[in-house]
């Protein structure tokens, strides 16, 4: 009994890091509506800023002063990035930030080792608060017992300012309805940079509380950015009370899940995730997001299917690249094929994303699915290629089938946290199913049939099935059912007025998209080899938002474009780059400030402007 | 759609426009590692294969070639390293490859290895899948296996009289496999022995309160430990003040190598059975030789890493002059059984299972002028831990 009381309190400690942490992030994403994946950086650039500030300063003025600076720090440094790169792309379609923040991201990884080195860092215990107390006879930290404290504390502080304060009023009407608060003369530019500067000090504050008792690494960041937006989600979207029960859930579950079953860990939270979004759609504290007033259709000129001329260029690039094998060598033909490969898959999560208006978060459990099919027919089931790759991606479409069912009942980022907890739990089965996958060591020797062995043939091969594939959902953006997942995309009511089931239309585009996705993961399976957990891990599924992203996310191919830079451009820097993530991330954030609505979109963009800039110049030339 | 493709095309024939001629004078050796995933294991590791080809080199190279390392970055995923093998294969058309550190992306290499018929080093990952149940002969390892070192501590943990052991592992195949080794050679030597709790944390994600908490309530007499890197930093803090390791005798895999020893400072738990590498203390002329000249050359004291990257590229070395030819099937040959010289002493690699006989240290950890160091250790040589060629032979698969 005294075991479980302090085993309680254990789980009080590690609810009050997290909460900090997810805090932030809610209070950011509830007014400013930004995904703020740069906000695990912030708790690692705020754990290292506290390092090196402890180590130069002495006594426990130095001690706490050094902590409290650094959180500081890291919201100036918030404020700066806000100012110079959020301002400018709020008006972008909705997650775009999202890219903004993955290339910060990926910037900083490899800034903090440069500046810090690669080795881990242990920074100093608490002056005070360095021992354990007794309590029930087993120690407890006492640096525990003030953390414990602390999460409270800061949940009053942040009640108090948002409910006694003029500033706090503002928050929550944005939170509410910033369109409202927009109206009403806010001065909204001021009060996005404080509410984000007000996040990013939580979440450097909480990784400075972190260096008393874990190592300072150069992987804090993606350690805690997933489990923050968990607990975000679960506690309802810019709600800071839920995201502090939500909290001390997560970790009691943990603390007291590892005694019954100690492998747990890895995907209890996606579990607890999973559990409460089917039964509460927007969470435990959030509410139902009214209909938004400008929808994504607002923003676009209309699409239409290629004219004649643009579907021969079309043909013709196809033609152009199936010569590729006749001007380079076996090295190209296999980046080439990745690359393809990719297309696939981008073109599949874009389908869902710009023509079903649905993004995924966990897209790479098709991809994943997929591969593992393959992987099992020809490897326990000893068929040939040809048998696996129509058999494989059945897999993915199996799991399309049964997650969809669920995800669709959700909408907005409620939906996207429901595929990346599905596909959290689909990895973790491929991770820990060593019997069945293998477990992290993969299934090996998942090679082509003799025919498509070398590299000419098997580039080929995966051309003809990508441009197929890439084609077929292009027509189907056009089709019928294209224009039902439109319109249920645009308007959820007036779809349903005309006679559209908006669920049945939805699921059938989840499982085509990750059918499609199931398809190229059968294909990367046998291009690489081999198959692994990270084919459906969250990195990958990152990736493929990244690459529709850059390629616009108003656009109907332009993932296939976002697909080929992002691609080809991380391929090539990881082999020729020393800091490849630092120059990647840089690349990402320029290209966001350049073109806010993707590649694709700047060109439609600008050939939307040349026809009307000639008809002015013929006009001007008439006068 | 149609200036995509096209604009992929002109990219890609630009990457293809720069394949080098094979130069006349020098033999090009591919490595492949985890540099922006691992870079506390790997900086070290790249400092140390530095040192082997400067040393190779400036000794005339091999037959009057030098070697040149073409060296890629594998992002810690085992897909990219298979993009990279392919690169340094097809286009830079390298002799052999070498490197990788994650058993995951070791064994997607060796695959490649297999399949495209190239000859390949491994350097770092600790499977046992490696050399033995996915082992094939194209692929040879250096550093001392995951069974391998825990027949090293499990030799010393059977003469503790503790009783009741706890297991603390990360929960992947390297945990996996370090507690299943682990205990079963410990029970067969200590058939009294019970094993009474166990706990498996996510690799990087301990929540190391809990987890020592729940090892506790166990009452172990002693604990397993397999956590490293900032894990085992968090499981030490917590277990110190928590007194976890009060009265309790500890067996922990690699802690006593300097890249996870040296974080932990004055907070490191003394009196812990572990393998590692003290290279301060180390009295053997081989070792002054390589500590002098790498402290010369980097100023900077060597990890762990540093000896596995040397040690690795001064057996390619051995290997390529060995068989004094670049063809696989040669070098092949040539390294099965060959012995060479290492900052540890004489190794040699096995013709049964293709793992070099290169040791650890195991001994105690300790705390010297607010430092962690090893101290009453002694070099175990692989050799001695590996089983027969007989068994060997039933854990490969059949050529």
């Amino acid at each position: 009994m005294e075991f479980l009381a302090v085993q309680f309190l254990t789980g009080l400690a590690s609810a009050a890091s997290l909460f900090l942490v997810a805090s932030g992030l809610s209070i950011i994403f509830g007014v400013t509506r930004i995904v703020n994946f740069a906000h695990g950086a912030f708790y690692m650039l705020g754990a290292y800023l506290a390092y090196t500030l402890t180590e130069r300063l002495s006594g426990p003025l130095g001690f706490w002063g050094g902590l409290l600076t650094a959180a500081l720090a890291i919201a100036a440094i918030g404020v700066i990035v806000e100012i110079m790169l959020l301002r400018r792309i709020y008006r972008a379609p909705e997650l775009f930030q999202l890219l903004a923040t993955f290339g910060l991201t990926l910037m900083v990884q490899d800034l903090v080792v440069m500046i810090w080195g690669p080795e881990d860092l242990v920074g100093p215990r608490a002056p005070g608060l360095k021992g354990a107390i007794e309590i029930f006879g087993q120690l407890v930290p006492r640096y525990d017992l003030f953390l414990i404290v602390l999460g409270p504390t800061v949940l009053g502080l942040l009640w108090l300012l948002f409910r006694r304060t003029r500033w706090g009023v503002l928050v929550r009407a944005a939170t509410q309805d910033r369109d409202m608060v927009a109206a009403l003369g806010v001065n909204q530019k001021w009060l996005f940079t404080s509410v984000f500067a007000l996040g990013v000090f939580l979440a450097g504050l909480g990784g400075a509380l972190q260096i008393p008792r874990d190592a300072v690494s150069h992987a804090m960041d993606l350690r805690i950015i997933v489990e923050a937006f968990v607990v975000v989600v679960i506690g309802g979207l810019g709600s800071v009370f839920g995201a502090f029960i939500a909290a001390v859930i997560v970790s009691e579950l943990n603390a007291f899940g590892i005694l019954i079953l100690p492998k747990i860990s890895l995907v209890l939270v996606f579990l607890v995730m999973a559990a409460i979004l089917v039964f509460r759609p927007w969470g435990l504290f959030g509410r139902a997001e009214g209909q938004p007033r400008q929808t994504l259709g607002l923003t676009i000129r209309p699409w239409k299917p290629f004219t004649r001329t643009e579907r021969i260029a079309a043909a013709l690039a196809a033609l152009v690249a199936a010569l590729l094998p006749l001007v380079d060598g076996a090295y190209a033909l296999t980046v080439a094929a990745e690359i393809l490969v990719f297309t696939l898959f981008a073109a599949s999560l874009g389908f869902l994303m710009t023509v079903g208006g649905l993004s995924s978060f966990g897209h790479a459990a098709y991809f994943g699915l997929g591969a593992y099919g393959a992987a099992f027919v020809a490897k326990s089931a000893g068929l040939p290629m040809e048998v696996a790759l129509l058999v494989g991606p059945l897999l993915g479409l199996a799991g399309a089938v049964v997650f969809g069912w669920f995800c669709v009942r959700l909408s907005g980022v409620y939906f996207a946290m429901l595929t990346l907890a599905f596909a959290q739990i689909t990895w973790s089965v491929a991770f820990q199913w060593v019997e069945g996958t293998g477990g992290d060591n993969g299934i090996l020797g998942v090679w082509p049939s003799a025919w498509a062995a070398n590299p000419e043939r098997f580039y080929w091969l995966v051309l003809a099935i990508t441009a197929t594939g890439i084609a077929a959902l292009r027509a189907l953006a056009f089709s019928p059912f294209g224009y039902a997942m439109r319109a249920a995309r645009d308007s959820d009511l007036r779809a349903e007025a005309i006679g559209i089931d908006r669920k049945r239309v939805q699921w059938t585009a989840f499982i085509v998209a990750g059918t499609f996705a199931g398809i190229a993961g059968a294909l990367f399976a046998f291009l690489k080899g081999s198959v692994f957990p990270e084919n459906l891990a969250i990195p990958l599924s990152i990736d493929g938002l990244v690459m529709v992203l850059l390629g616009g996310v108003e656009t109907v191919s332009g993932a296939v474009a976002g697909a080929i830079v992002y691609k080809a451009l991380a391929i090539w820097l990881v082999s020729q780059a020393e800091f490849s993530k630092l120059v990647l991330g840089g690349v990402i954030v320029t290209l966001v400030v350049a073109f806010p609505k993707g590649i694709v979109g700047f060109i439609e963009d600008m050939r939307a402007r040349r026809p009307r800039a000639k008809a002015a110049a013929v006009a001007e030339a008439a006068e | 759609m149609g200036f995509r493709l096209s604009a992929s095309l002109a990219f890609l024939a630009v990457m293809g426009a720069g394949t080098a001629a094979l130069a006349q004078n020098e033999i090009k050796i591919g490595e492949i590692n985890s540099y922006s995933g691992i870079p506390a294991f790997t900086e070290p590791y790249r400092k140390g294969w530095q040192l082997a080809v400067d040393e190779v080199n400036a000794a005339g190279g091999i037959g009057g070639k030098k070697i040149v390392v073409i060296s890629k970055d594998d992002a810690g995923k085992p897909a990219d390293a298979v993009t990279a093998a392919n690169e340094l294969v097809s286009r830079e058309g390298v002799a052999l490859l070498t490197g990788t550190f994650f058993s995951n992306i070791g064994l997607a290499v060796s695959d490649f290895a297999k399949q495209k018929k190239v000859f390949f080093m491994a350097a770092e990952p600790l499977t046992d899948a490696m050399t033995w149940s996915q082992g094939n002969r194209y692929t040879f390892r250096l550093r001392p296996s995951n069974y391998m070192q825990a027949a090293m501590l499990a030799e010393e943990a059977a003469k503790l009289p503790a009783k009741r052991w706890a297991t603390i592992a990360p929960n992947y195949e390297y945990g996996q496999s370090a507690v299943t080794v682990f205990k079963q050679l410990l029970s067969a030597k200590r058939p009294d022995i019970e094993w009474v709790a166990e706990q498996w944390p996510p690799q990087g994600k301990i929540d190391a309160g809990a987890v020592v908490q729940a090892i506790a309530a166990s009452k172990p007499e002693a604990i397993l430990n397999v956590t490293f890197g900032p894990d085992l930093v968090k499981l030490a803090r917590e277990g110190n003040t928590r007194g976890l390791f009060k009265d309790r005798a500890v067996v922990s895999f690699l802690t006593g190598e300097p890249e996870y020893l040296d974080p932990l400072k004055d907070e490191t738990p003394e009196g812990w059975t572990v393998t590692g590498y003290p290279w301060y203390a180390i009295k053997a002329p081989e070792h002054d030789a390589f500590l002098k000249a790498y402290q010369a050359k980097f100023n900077d004291y060597p990890r762990l890493g540093s000896i596995v990257g040397y040690a690795t590229m001064k057996s390619v070395a051995a290997i390529l002059a060995k068989a004094s030819s670049t063809d696989t099937d040669k070098m092949i040959e040539a390294a099965e059984g060959i012995e060479l010289d290492s900052p540890f002493g004489k190794i040699a690699f096995r013709k049964s299972d293709h793992q070099s006989t290169l040791g650890a240290f195991v001994g105690k950890t300790a705390v010297k002028d607010g430092k962690g160091v090893m101290v009453d250790f002694g070099y175990r040589s692989g050799a001695k831990y590996l089983p027969s060629d007989d068994e060997v032979k039933k854990l490969r698969p059949a050529e």
